[in-house]
């Protein structure tokens, strides 16, 4: 079902601060249109990780690339090639929904054209046809999210980094949310999400657990739960978990 | 190109409806020079005084009528005794007193001398000289004419001139000085707050991962606000010349040009303050202690520089708003051209660069 294609590789991945190891030597793959779960304790170094991958840092040392571009050299084309959504913080409140949606098609380079026609397409897809001039200030929480993610992806990205996109949504909307996602899959776009959510990282094809800067398993859900002997992502996370030295 | 106009019409989306910051970038300007203009004046206008006319002859009537038809003095009270003085003062009722011994008009026809006292209310010290001064030339008018119908041996005649502001407006000092503060405190603190509050809210993370290149990021947050300070001084100037009768004397695209040149000072200013801090509050605070208050004391607006001991006039010349200053009042006030103020031009513009580089040298530091 999946391609071949690897649409994100790290090789020995590492990036400090100071005498700090927030990324210790992470190695993976991801391949293109797969939902790669990230999980970790806070202060795992998911963020930082995630950040890299992003364009945002510089690692230390090893090697990525992200979507074909090398994360040393190449950050600036990863960022045309990714989309991004953070947990609070991924609309600006003054703005109406449209507007919204304008300035993020439009920093990806998106016409006029393709924006009103995306836009509205947009908006009629979420049913808010009836709030799209008001400001996001305004709307539920959930609304946000799933505005959020649509813009994140409405320029058709590679891959779509989402860093705990669902986080403190009430369970229906979480429902809806993923199933966006797969839409989103279907469409070709693979997924690197973040998540503290158990029953989340079940919906993901494959996930890794990082503990203290570096990844400690790495599979699909059901091959994870089989090699920690456990019915539950749940119990595979907390037996991962407690062998973390470092605290919040 | 599309991605710079998306970002600066998002920035202005942010600027135009906030209705508070709105009122602050024009009401601001406005304000403060109608303030200037009409309630905080400096100058001496129909001050309150008092006269004590011990003598009460024909001489001393004509004085202080004088005194009275002056536009600087209105004489409100007519005293009876000495005593009476301290407590007008305690009042707060009268600025100065001027006293008449008795035979005033005696004394000269006889004697040719005679005494005039002055008494300033100098609580504020400024105001007090330039009031006796003005009484004082009251004086020496009446004396001159008196003398005019008597021979002396020789006369010493004084005539003086104020070359640039004949008047005495005080206008010709604040609105160049309105200005300068002005462009400072909004240029650096809009544009510091503006891209802080990006960073406080989580927001300029986003802005971040997209493919504008980060320093244009900050850059494009600027430009709305370069706008808006040029529209304030096109403001403050309009209010000068319209309200307040200032006169625009030297070229006026000129100072427009320095004006912008300015603007990006106090820009970059605030794009350095940005990078240094990461609250709203403390980007505000830095804004108002770190700069206005340097740019109030040293401007040479409100205090001369040369009055000051050594090692604060040193200080002043790394104060940028000195430096607008003197361009502003050379290029209004005096008319002169480009000539005279190419030195400061070049200390703004090497300032600016400096502001600019370390900004962006700090930018680089924390995206790492």
């Amino acid at each position: 079902m999946l391609s071949q294609e690897t649409v994100i590789t790290t090789h020995n991945l590492t990036k400090s601060f100071g005498d700090f190891t927030a990324v210790n030597a992470i190695t993976f793959e991801v391949k293109a249109g797969e939902i790669f779960g990230f999980l970790g304790a806070n202060g795992a170094g998911k963020t930082t990780a995630m950040r890299i991958l992003c364009g945002l840092l510089s690692p230390t040392s090893g090697e990525a690339t992200v979507a074909g571009f090398d994360v040393y050299k190449e950050n600036e084309s990863i960022k045309k090639h990714i989309g991004y959504m953070s947990q609070k913080f991924s609309l600006f409140e003054d703005l109406t929904v449209r507007e919204n949606i304008e300035f993020f098609g439009g920093i990806y380079g998106l016409s006029r054209k393709e924006l009103k026609e995306k836009g509205n397409d947009l908006i009629q897809r979420l049913g808010m046809g009836k709030e799209a001039e008001k400001l996001v200030g305004s709307l539920p929480l959930g609304w946000k999210q799933k505005i959020s993610f649509s813009t994140a992806i409405l320029h058709q990205p590679k891959i779509v980094f989402l860093d705990e996109p669902t986080g403190g949504v009430d369970p229906i909307t979480r429902r809806q949310f993923w199933d966006m996602i797969y839409e989103a899959t279907d469409s070709g776009i693979t997924v690197f999400v973040t998540t503290h959510y158990m029953d989340e990282a079940e919906y993901c094809n494959r996930v890794s657990i990082m503990v203290d800067g570096s990844i400690s398993a790495l599979d699909t859900p059901n091959n994870l739960k089989h090699q920690f002997d456990t019915d539950s992502m749940e119990g595979v996370f907390l037996k991962l978990a407690r062998q973390a030295k470092r605290g919040e | 190109m599309k991605l710079f106009f998306a970002f600066i019409r998002k920035e202005f989306w942010h600027v135009l409806r906030d209705t508070r910051s709105l009122i602050i970038l024009l009401g601001l300007p406005v304000m403060m020079m109608l303030l200037f203009g009409f309630a905080l004046s400096n100058e001496v206008k129909n001050s309150n005084i008092g006269i004590l006319d011990l003598s009460h002859d024909e001489s001393t009537i004509q004085l202080a009528d004088r005194f009275d038809q002056s536009r600087y003095f209105s004489v409100t009270q007519k005293l009876k005794r000495e005593s009476e003085i301290a407590e007008a003062f305690r009042k707060n009722e009268l600025r100065m007193v001027v006293i008449f011994p008795p035979n005033f008009q005696e004394n000269i026809s006889h004697n040719k001398q005679a005494q005039i006292r002055f008494i300033g209310d100098a609580t504020d010290p400024n105001t007090s000289n330039i009031m006796i001064n003005y009484a004082t030339a009251i004086i020496r008018d009446y004396q001159n004419e008196i003398l005019g119908e008597q021979k002396l041996p020789y006369r010493i005649e004084l005539e003086s001139s104020m070359l640039y502001n004949p008047k005495l407006s005080s206008a010709f000092n604040f609105v160049p000085g309105v200005m300068t503060l002005i462009l400072m405190l909004l240029g650096a603190m809009m544009t510091s707050v503006s891209i802080v509050k990006e960073k406080e809210k989580g927001t300029m993370e986003i802005l971040l991962v997209s493919p504008m290149r980060p320093i244009m990021v900050v850059i494009t947050k600027a430009i709305p606000y370069l706008l808006l300070c040029f529209v304030d001084v096109l403001l403050i100037l309009l209010l000068a010349y319209t309200v307040l009768d200032m006169p625009m004397r030297g070229n006026i695209g000129l100072l427009l040009a320095e004006s912008i040149l300015f603007i990006f000072t106090t820009l970059s200013l605030g794009l350095l303050i940005s990078n240094l801090v990461d609250t709203q509050q403390v980007a505000m605070f830095i804004s108002l202690v770190g700069l206005l208050m340097p740019a109030l004391i040293f401007s040479g607006f409100m205090f001369p520089l040369e009055n000051m001991p050594l090692p604060m006039q040193v200080i002043s010349n790394i104060v940028p708003t000195k430096w607008f200053y003197s361009i502003v009042s050379t290029i209004m006030v005096k008319g002169l051209g480009f000539e005279y103020v190419w030195k400061q031009t070049l200390i703004l513009v090497g300032m600016t660069l400096f502001y600019l580089t370390i900004a962006m040298k700090k930018f680089k530091i924390r995206l790492e």
